[in-house]
């Protein structure tokens, strides 16, 4: 027989972005340790509906970990207690029976709600569409070795390059700050000889777009690195603002 | 100006005004240990200070330095403020590899400010000021012996140390990860290094304060 739990789900609903959001309780009774978090929501919502209640928005799409739509803030940790893991790799088995776990949306003036534990993270699209991407001519794939990466750096760069965008970075900051997104998408580049020609545009303009949209200044409380399910490093942060205060001087 | 309108630009000001600060601090911190050794050396290096014109241009430099460092920790903390939105979270928990002082920077630098204005009047408006003023200064030394017989100042300035201490530890690191001179292995050397210096610092600061009350219970 599999363990189950059962404990209390406070949820947040809010909804639409104008409206007063507040806390709603739900028992949850006898579910299985080895459901993950979303399934768990799942049950919780498809009783809803069968009462002819509003089921609960969140976000998700994947979830295995790779696509960064999962949210939520769980019992004070963004993608909830576990480290190195998404919402959606979370399980049931994290929990005690009797718990109480808090469920709310990441909390931000960038992400505003949409609906409930959803928001809207079209902020980070921007801030790609400013800069994250190559757009010089790289000509055929090139031989083997042609082009030598230190080890070292193609794993910086990989490191780097495993963010998945999902925005718990700003949700865990005390600033609002987006810094250690910005700085992963501006590192897997700039660590490579195919992004370095446009570095320095790179680092500014995508710098001055997560300005511009009113995200928080960085004061190295290394929170999002942390609570980053990919554990992305604040290494990062330092190469960015390298890049920009050179960039910045040359001018 | 990218040093107004962009966050890293506003960081860097932070960053360069705080470790002005720290090496103004340490020069302090030796020229305060002389009088552990030699009453008459420091007094001797009051004098070589006093108001003449280069010790006059390091205080209006130092001053600046403190008014730009103080209006960018307000004017960032309220961008911060305002970045972080409207709706508060209601559980927290802050991560074990996050200091308590690194989200509370303003707030230990506001304490910080109060001990400075405490040490002001206590010191300064004795020493220089009253020669800038054109009078003789007081005795660096009897200013000390005065001061810290008394059991309440022994205690506020070393509460008052002791936040410089939170507010430097902190900031020593973040200063250079602000204008990246770090990377994965020389964060953690860094944050060694910082803990060290500031402590060293602080202790410094602490043995003149520590030798006085106590030569003040002997007498
Ligand atoms: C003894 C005087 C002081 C020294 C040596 C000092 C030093 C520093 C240093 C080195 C930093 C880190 C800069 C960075 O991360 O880029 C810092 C940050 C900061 N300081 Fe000070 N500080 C002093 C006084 C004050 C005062 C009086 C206030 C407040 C009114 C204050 C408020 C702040 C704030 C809010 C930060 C921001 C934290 C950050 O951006 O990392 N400081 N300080
Ligand atoms: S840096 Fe980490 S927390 Fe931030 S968006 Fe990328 S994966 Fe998410
Ligand atoms: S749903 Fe894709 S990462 Fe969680």
């Amino acid at each position: 027989m599999d363990k189950t739990i059962s404990f209390t789900l406070k949820v947040w609903r809010q909804r639409s972005p104008k409206e007063k959001g507040c806390f709603k309780s739900y028992q949850m009774k006898d579910i299985p340790t080895d459901t993950s978090f979303l399934e768990m929501l799942d049950i919780l919502n498809e009783d809803l509906i069968n009462k002819g209640e509003e089921p609960i928005v969140f976000d998700h799409d994947c979830r295995e970990g790779i696509c960064g739509m999962c949210s939520l803030y769980v019992n004070g940790h963004p993608h909830g207690p576990a480290t190195g893991a998404t919402t959606c790799q979370l399980y049931m088995r994290r929990f005690k029976d009797g718990d109480t776990i808090t469920v709310e949306p990441w909390r931000s003036a960038g992400f505003p709600v949409i609906r409930d534990l959803m928001v809207d993270r079209s902020a980070f699209d921007k801030i790609m569409q400013a800069g994250g991407y190559t757009s010089i001519n790289v000509g055929g794939v090139p031989d083997a070795n042609a082009i030598p990466i230190s080890k070292e750096k193609a794993d910086l760069a990989m490191d780097a390059a495993s963010c998945i965008g999902c925005g718990a970075c700003v949700a865990a900051c005390k600033n609002g700050s987006a810094m250690l997104f910005v700085s992963a998408k501006v590192s897997q580049l700039a660590l490579l000889p195919q992004g370095q020609v446009e570095a320095a545009r790179r680092a500014k303009s995508m710098l001055h777009k997560m300005d511009e949209l009113g995200f928080g200044n960085c004061t190295n409380t290394r929170a999002c690195e942390a609570e980053c399910p990919k554990c992305v490093s604040i290494s990062n942060i330092a190469r960015l603002n390298r890049e920009f205060i050179a960039a910045k001087l040359k001018d | 100006m990218w040093l107004i309108d962009s966050s890293i630009g506003r960081k860097v000001v932070m960053s360069v005004t705080g470790m002005a600060l720290i090496l103004f601090l340490t020069f302090h911190m030796a020229m305060n240990c002389v009088a552990l050794f030699s009453e008459d050396g420091y007094r001797a290096i009051c004098e070589f200070l006093g108001a003449n014109w280069y010790a006059l241009v390091g205080t209006v430099g130092l001053a600046a330095l403190m008014v730009i460092h103080f209006i960018y920790a307000f004017w960032l903390s309220w961008q911060n403020y305002k970045a972080r939105g409207s709706s508060r979270y209601a559980v927290t928990e802050r991560p074990k590899t996050v200091e308590w002082s690194s989200q509370n920077m303003l707030v230990i630098g506001i304490i910080v400010c109060i001990g400075l204005f405490i040490h002001l009047i206590n010191f300064w408006s004795k020493m220089q000021l009253v020669e800038i003023m054109g009078d003789k200064p007081a005795d660096g030394v009897d200013l000390i012996r005065n001061t810290f017989s008394k059991w309440y100042f022994a205690l506020v300035y070393l509460v008052w140390l002791f936040f410089i201490w939170l507010h430097l530890t902190h900031g020593f690191w973040s200063a250079i990860q602000t204008v990246g001179w770090s990377s994965k292995v020389w964060h953690k050397r860094w944050k060694v290094i910082g803990n060290v210096c500031i402590t060293l610092l602080i202790l410094g600061f602490a043995s003149v304060l520590v030798l006085y009350f106590g030569k003040s219970l002997m007498a």
